[in-house]
């Protein structure tokens, strides 16, 4: 069993209260910022901790803190992103619905260390209910005094609030999201100014993943030091991961960074295997966006080794013969999938999801749709393959955001190792999807 | 889609009603406005026109747009850009009870198209309809992060997972049943996570 | 601070973007624009057709930019390098940004009246294939007014935003804006509203191509067929400073006079774009000048001009009557 600091009490009745979740050790990391250290002290440990951003691009937090800019009498803010709207990625619902508090404390501690007087959780708006138990629990949290003037009868005060969203996946986008915080279109920001220096209504700003705010509580509570020993490398700590697709259990695990991939799928701790013996065909380990590979591929690297649920590890062999860990959202296709049918889904939510500034996303999600459509349709031709590849190479790095690398990843790594499928596709004119025809036993004619 | 229909020319149709939240829909509003610090009003925009929608029949007619604005003292071309980015508002009228499919990936690996026939068959309706009775709309939606406990449907604040074609049956009865509108603002919601 | 773009080195002040410093070198490095306007502030950034490379950061920070940048948004540091016209890479991205804004576009220049003045008529020809990959149908929408005075063809439209941030920056309440998003977003006008302000005429002069044009001037003249003269007149609105684009006598439309950039240098009022259509109403300074590249030059009207001069004092000096003598 590894260990767990995330989600270990989210079978504990009651949990999602402030009594239950004080009683289980809930809030030690805000008495103990708040009473016994120093802003900066709190920092260094995030920093000490090794922690890297959970919400995909997995950047070091205590880096991004220490790039917030402080000049007097400008108030800065906390933004949290519970965006959550990835394909495959559901962690972090999974950690508000269950232990909202362990959000709330983790707001706290981290806005003590920033500076921030005042915070926001910005979450998607279907997660409306969610919303709803955020906000419960804050008002328990302003009750008990925990938020609000002089938490604690320290000097320290702060307010947090939750936004909902209105449906859109770029507001995932840092600079999107604070557009739409500000009540206008989630269009990216250029960058620079970075919200460090210019966010939330143009003052310094860090926003957050859900998951990274609620790991500031144990790494204030352990030390950044002792946290930093679990993981592997610069894999530190553990990571939620949400699994979904043709396993035996999905659902959201917290794992200790290191855990060999081929451990996360076919072991009764997690995902128990592919469902109904079938093989197992391709993984999908960071959300939608990253490169998804074949199983020879996705359990062991280029090289031979086994490959881990690391940073790093997912990573090896670069975008040829690896991934990235990206959000976690790790999607299990079996042997019956179709990878273009997959990839179709894919092109649809970019294509569904672009925001329109950029031309080449604009224009480009849509083309690639429409071409995959084809091949669902078994009118594409063989060029086809090669058009995908070249449209999707003038989409990627074109954009202002990294939504045109999104789109196009997935493109490029289903033509790179699966290329065999569009051409029999095109040649055969025939398309035949029996992808889902074991989940609900019956099919609607 | 828009690209399909100018969204001006329809709204040239309709005349602007008089409109004006509840008092308890106005405490919300003015609840969410203090949200923000002072002259940030424009911020509470999202939230309101959740509340608006839920309010006046479950879409955002011009005339509900306006009337935003000026709740917010903000141009009404601001309201309409942004109520016609995100995909929760809804710019035409719709069913009491809205129900999103969503259809990406790992939804699709687990059966997502059969339960949109499903329910098109079962509703005698096509995605993006509406059933004559005004009861139910039927739509597809890109992933709603509720990839674990695929298939999934939306409708209003509730989350329907693990669906079975029985599940469907059920909910769509229980919602016929009840006859009420379902908003996403909702306070009694169901999940089955 | 230095610059080096395609191997030139110049030197410009703090602040300067790589897109005004490459235009300081001159146009034959200077990236193409189509959603950029120096005359607007926060424009820029969304085609992507000026994009560039950059090889190396800053003497500071010689680490090259992972991406290429929109050279219109993107400062310049000290010691930066930036490859545009030599970067093959950037060329082929380009040709792809094209291609991308083609693939909607109606490609009805035949019936438009923006051709012959139209950004994206250069760009295709300029930096653009030949022939389009695109077999699916293209995006349709209806043709509608803005006022009595602008039509909007969306289906042309670019999305470049010049014609929002004008509503936004010049007049003092903006009525239409971008609405939808992705590749459904479109330039709309909030229910009846139209733009009724005193300086709404301009979106049409920012309009890089055909979507927003003037209703007084539509199908009267292929541009190339007019005659533009710099033109000004007492404005209390405005400078008052216009190009006034001629028939024989006639005066058909009235522009904003534009630069090398072909961007607005004043930005004229409606009074003047579409209230004065007489030759007295204006003090005609000259023709304007227009790049020989243009269509527009065909008839050389600058340099007939020349030449006429030249002829009648060839004709005075010979003893001649004037050949300019009309009818």
């Amino acid at each position: 069993m590894g260990r767990k600091l995330l989600i270990h009490n989210d079978k504990v009745p009651g949990i999602n209260t402030l009594e239950v979740y004080r009683a289980n050790g809930g809030y030690a990391s805000v008495e103990k910022a708040l009473k016994t250290m120093t802003p900066d002290q709190v920092t260094d440990e995030v920093k000490k901790s090794g922690l890297r951003g959970r919400g995909g691009a997995g950047f070091p937090t205590g880096l991004k803190w220490s790039f917030l800019a402080k000049p007097e009498g400008v108030p800065r803010y906390l933004v949290c992103n519970a965006d959550e709207s990835e394909p495959g990625t559901f962690k972090d619902r999974y950690l508000m619905e269950k232990i909202p508090h362990a959000l709330i404390e983790g707001m706290i501690t981290s806005s003590y260390a920033l500076g921030a007087k005042r915070s926001y959780i910005y979450i998607r708006g279907e997660y409306f209910y969610v919303a709803r138990i955020l906000e419960q629990a804050i008002a328990e949290a302003y009750a008990a005094g925990w938020l609000g003037q002089n938490i604690l009868g320290t000097e320290f005060s702060h307010d947090c609030y939750v936004q909902v969203g209105g449906g859109a996946y770029i507001c995932g986008e840092e600079t999107a999201l604070l557009e739409s915080l500000e009540g206008k279109r989630g269009n990216p920001r250029i960058k620079p100014p970075f919200p460090a220096v210019a966010g939330l209504w143009g003052c310094p700003t860090v926003v957050n993943n859900v998951e990274t705010i609620a790991a500031v509580c144990p790494i204030v509570n352990m030390g950044g030091d002792e946290y930093a020993k679990i993981g592997i490398g610069k894999s530190t700590g553990t990571k939620l991961i949400s699994a979904s697709g043709h396993i035996n259990k999905p659902g959201v695990y917290e794992i200790e960074l290191g855990v060999p991939v081929e451990e996360f799928i076919f072991s009764e701790e997690y995902c128990g295997g592919i469902r109904n013996g079938k093989k197992l065909k391709a993984v999908v380990a960071g959300g939608s966006s990253v490169p998804i590979l074949p199983t020879e591929l996705i359990l062991k690297t280029a090289k031979g080794e086994p490959r881990l649920m690391t940073y790093e590890s997912l990573a090896d062999g670069g975008f040829q013969t690896g991934t990235m860990l990206g959000s976690g959202g790790f999607i299990v296709m079996d042997e019956d999938t179709s990878i273009v049918k997959n990839l179709f889904t894919f092109t649809r939510f970019y294509h569904h999801e672009s925001c329109g500034q950029c031309s080449p996303c604009r224009e480009g999600t849509g083309w690639m749709e429409k071409i995959l459509k084809k091949f669902l349709n078994g009118t594409a031709e063989e060029s086809d393959v090669d058009l995908l590849w070249d449209i999707q190479s003038k989409i990627e790095g074109k954009t202002i955001c990294p939504l045109g690398e999104a789109a196009a990843w997935p493109v490029a790594a289903a033509i790179r190792h699966f290329k065999q499928e569009f051409i029999d596709i095109a040649k055969s004119k025939k398309f035949v999807d029996i992808s889902h025809y074991n989940r609900l036993n019956k099919i609607v004619a | 889609m828009g690209a399909q229909v100018h969204g001006t020319q329809e709204f040239n149709k309709g005349k602007r009603a008089e409109l004006k939240f509840s008092e308890e829909a106005m405490k919300t509003v003015q609840k969410i406005i203090s949200n923000y610090p002072e002259g940030k009003h424009k911020s509470a925009l999202l939230p309101v026109l959740h509340v608006a929608q839920a309010e006046f029949g479950g879409w955002l007619s011009p005339e509900v747009m306006d009337y935003v604005a000026s709740v917010l003292n903000i141009k009404p071309i601001e309201v309409f850009e942004v109520a016609s980015f995100y995909t929760m508002y809804n710019l035409k009228p719709v069913g009491k009870c809205v129900l999103e499919v969503c259809q990406t990936s790992s939804c699709w690996l687990n059966g997502a198209e059969d339960i949109v026939k499903y329910i098109e068959k079962k509703l005698g309706i096509k995605v993006g309809e509406t059933t004559k009775d005004g009861m139910f709309t039927l739509k597809v939606a890109e992933c709603l992060g509720s990839c674990g406990t695929a298939p999934m449907l939306q409708c209003g604040a509730s989350y329907h997972e693990n669906l079975t074609f029985e599940k469907v049956d059920q909910l769509i009865n229980d919602y016929k049943t009840a006859g009420q509108r379902r908003n996403y603002t909702d306070l009694d919601y169901k999940n089955t996570l | 601070m230095k610059v080096t773009i395609d191997g030139i080195e110049i030197d410009v002040p703090k602040g300067t973007t790589i897109l005004q410093a490459a235009r300081m070198i001159g146009p034959e490095v200077a990236p193409p624009t189509m959603c950029y306007y120096s005359k607007l502030k926060t424009s820029g950034g969304y085609c992507r057709t000026c994009i560039v490379k950059v090889t190396q950061g800053s003497t500071a920070n010689p680490n090259p930019m992972p991406k290429p940048v929109a050279s219109c948004r993107t400062e310049v540091m000290d010691g930066m390098v930036v490859q545009n016209i030599t970067s093959p890479e950037i060329i082929e991205a380009r040709k792809g940004v094209v291609e991308f804004l083609l693939i909607n576009h109606p490609l009805d220049c035949p019936v438009c009246d923006q051709a012959g003045e139209c950004k994206l008529q250069d760009l295709g020809y300029e930096h653009g294939a030949a022939k389009s990959r695109y077999e699916f149908k293209r995006r349709e929408y209806e043709v509608i007014d803005i006022g009595d005075k602008i039509k909007l063809h969306m289906t042309r439209c670019i999305l470049c935003y010049r014609c929002v941030k004008v509503a936004e920056q010049l007049t003092d309440g903006r009525v239409h804006g971008v609405v939808h998003r992705g590749d459904a977003a479109e330039i709309s006008t909030y229910i009846q509203q139209a733009i009724s302000n005193d300086f709404s005429g301009n979106v049409i002069d920012v309009c890089p191509v055909g979507a927003l044009t003037d209703k007084t001037f539509r199908f009267k003249q292929r541009v190339w067929f007019t005659k533009p003269m710099d033109a000004h007149r007492n404005c209390k609105k405005c400078s008052g400073k216009a190009r006034v684009w001629f028939k024989g006598d006639e005066v058909l439309r009235v522009t904003a006079r534009k630069d090398q950039w072909d961007e607005v240098e004043d930005f004229i009022c409606n009074e003047c774009r579409y209230d004065h259509k007489k030759t007295a109403d204006w003090t005609i300074e000259g023709p304007s000048h227009i790049s020989r590249h243009s269509v527009i030059s065909q008839n050389h009207y600058e340099h007939l001009n020349e030449l006429k001069v030249q002829l009648m004092k060839q004709q005075k000096a010979l003893g001649f009557m004037s050949i300019d003598k009309k009818p």
